[in-house]
């Protein structure tokens, strides 16, 4: 890989310190809540930080734009994680985040397009999300829009049919405006995908079902920068990215915790996750 | 206080006792086993558990399959994902076969709370009722539930068991015993009826109790068998009292109050009111709180009680 750019370097900086924000967020979101996701939410921050704060061309203050980028969260249990960075970007104000998953709230548990700004479609069933970007990335192609559309799946969630049956259509209909993201913590509720239903091989999975696939490391940033940057040149297919993550990232007692899939924090865990985030340089 | 307990608990306890008594019992998980108390089966008896991932149609396939070799199957994940995703495979390969799977999946209703409306199913015993020979459940509290899972492992065929996540109220204790398709009456009263399932049955004694006060005698009839219906036990009460309530954490179509008032229509004509999920969707909140927002509280049946009589 090339040496970055002093550019790239202030870009990776920038992402960086929005990626420690939406993290800081998303703990103090679900510790208000008293329940949700933190663990799926934690290992999707650099991936979701680098999508809206560089990579998505969207408009917060004109979310029905047609021509905007679109991203699913297709794992909808990490709906903090979309919050955040939906606030962050302005869709809805922030203190709107400490209202998570109460009976007023618009910030429902799973993510609600009738009730969120910014949010593309109601997803919390697993599986489906990732067919629906593939339908809306049809759909923009029959329109003949330049917008993309990047969706975020779990590696548990891989194990649903519905993901393969979505892939081998995107394949076939050659769609090369969908960009799919694999969370790939090897963690699901029940323990380790490994251990479960393996998924592994996944990169050769994708690769047999006809999709252009790159291998990253979720957490760095450059690499996420590089590999929606090469997905965008890739023609007659669709690119999935194999992010290798780590369930929990940043919060020592929550990385590779399976209780921590979805368990909100103590108020002291709280205090102490934020410190950890804090320590890790600015928030952005 | 009365003391509460969650109806998904006695998943996990009737499995172990059932994993004692029946060396062909086989229990599926779809990466739930924690929330469903299944986990509790797999500990002592790793070897007749099997996590299928996050594959709730596989499961239930699979299950099938299993009931051919002379398994008796029990599967988990959440009563939306299981009755729901893999509706047409309970449907298909399960139902119309009668294979013995029981279908027992927990998190059902809109007291799942925070998870809100695509984890809260209002509509599962509509879809497991319309399937025919499909034998459809509804427990009261910790011990009915406890009960019945044991029970069904008598029956050959297909059986539909609702759990719920929030803790409820204990009704019964270990001395109840669940006979499948027998309604039973746990109030006797002549100006009302209440047919009531699952949670409802709690709220509809309060309601009663708060109504006895009021001086209207009401008659509480716990319903959990929702298929087959206990039809002697509804006309007769619906014969006595004239007046029928039904209540149930479900939508009001194709739940228990349709089952009574498309029995009723037939049968027995007499004015119903049926209290439910008014074919909304659900949405996040607390337990209590949303029981509120959607009308299904004791004195949400009380006033329904009173409109009822004024009528
Ligand atoms: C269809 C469906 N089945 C089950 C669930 C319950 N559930 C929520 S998250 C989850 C595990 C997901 O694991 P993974 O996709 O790896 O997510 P991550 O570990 O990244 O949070 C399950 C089983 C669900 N939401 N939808």
């Amino acid at each position: 890989m090339a040496t970055p750019t002093v550019d790239k370097q202030a870009t990776i900086a920038y992402l960086e310190a929005k990626a420690r924000s939406i993290r800081w967020d998303v703990i103090k979101m679900i510790g208000t809540a008293g329940s949700g996701h933190p663990g799926g939410s934690l290992s999707a921050a650099d991936i979701v930080a680098t999508l809206y704060f560089h990579e998505l061309d969207h408009r917060p203050d004109d979310p029905g734009w047609p021509d905007r980028d679109r991203f699913v969260l297709s794992k909808g249990h990490a709906a903090p994680v979309l919050y955040a960075a939906l606030a962050e970007s302005g869709y809805f104000p922030r203190e709107d985040l400490w209202t998570l998953r109460k009976i007023d709230s618009h910030l429902q548990g799973h993510p609600d397009m009738r009730k969120t700004p910014g949010v593309e479609i109601s997803t919390g069933s697993l599986g489906m999300g990732f067919s629906a970007a593939v339908g809306m990335a049809l759909g923009l192609r029959i329109d003949k829009r330049q917008s993309r559309v990047y969706t975020l799946i779990g590696d548990g969630e891989s194990q649903e049919g519905i993901i393969w049956e979505a892939s081998m259509f995107a394949a076939q209909q050659k769609l090369d405006n969908i960009v799919g993201v694999l969370d790939y913590n090897n963690m699901q509720i029940d323990g380790l995908v490994s251990e479960i239903v393996d998924i592994y091989p996944a990169t050769s999975k994708w690769s047999a079902f006809g999709w252009h696939v790159i291998e990253i490391d979720g957490h760095k940033i450059g690499e996420i920068l590089d590999a929606f940057r090469a997905a965008r040149v890739v023609k007659g297919r669709p690119t999935m990215i194999i992010a290798n993550t780590i369930k929990g990232k940043c919060v020592s007692f929550m990385e590779k915790a399976v209780d921590f899939h979805g368990k909100a924090p103590t108020s002291e865990e709280v205090d102490r996750a934020l410190v950890e985030i804090e320590a890790l340089g600015p928030l952005g | 206080m009365a003391y509460k307990r969650a109806t998904r608990e006695a998943y996990g306890d009737a499995l172990l006792e059932l994993g004692r008594e029946y060396p062909d019992l086989v229990v599926l998980e779809a990466d739930l086993a924690k929330s469903t108390t299944t986990i509790k089966f797999k500990e002592e008896f790793p070897d007749r558990f099997f996590d299928c991932g996050v594959a709730e149609q596989n499961m239930m396939a699979m299950a099938a399959g299993l009931a051919t070799t002379g398994k008796v199957c029990y599967t988990g994940s959440f009563a939306m994902f299981a009755t729901g995703r893999a509706f047409e495979q309970i449907r298909n390969i399960v139902s119309y076969p009668r294979l013995n799977v029981k279908i027992c999946p927990t998190h059902a209703g809109i007291t799942v709370g925070a998870d809100g409306a695509s984890h809260q199913t209002l509509e599962d015993i509509a879809l497991m009722r319309v399937i025919p020979g499909m034998m459809v459940i509804v427990p009261a509290d910790y011990y009915e539930a406890k009960k019945a899972i044991k029970k069904v492992a008598e029956i050959e065929g297909p059986v539909f068991i609702r759990l719920g996540k929030a803790p409820v109220p204990v009704l019964f204790d270990d001395t109840y015993e669940f006979v499948p398709g027998r309604a039973v009456n746990l109030r006797e009263g002549s100006n009302v009826t209440i047919c009531a399932t699952g949670i409802m049955v709690d709220s509809s004694l309060k309601a009663a109790d708060n109504l006895a006060q009021q001086g209207i005698s009401v008659e509480v009839i716990n319903i959990s068998t929702i298929k087959p219906l206990d039809e002697g036990a509804i006309i007769g009460s619906a014969s006595k009292t004239g007046r029928v309530i039904v209540a149930e954490e479900h939508s009001i179509i194709g739940g228990l109050g349709s089952a009574v008032a498309e029995l009723l229509s037939d049968k027995y004509p007499v004015p119903v009111t049926r209290i439910g999920i008014n074919d909304l969707f659900g949405r996040s909140g607390g337990p209590a709180e949303l029981l509120e927002y959607y009308g299904l509280t004791d004195e949400d049946i009380s006033q329904a009680a009173k409109s009822l009589l004024d009528k």
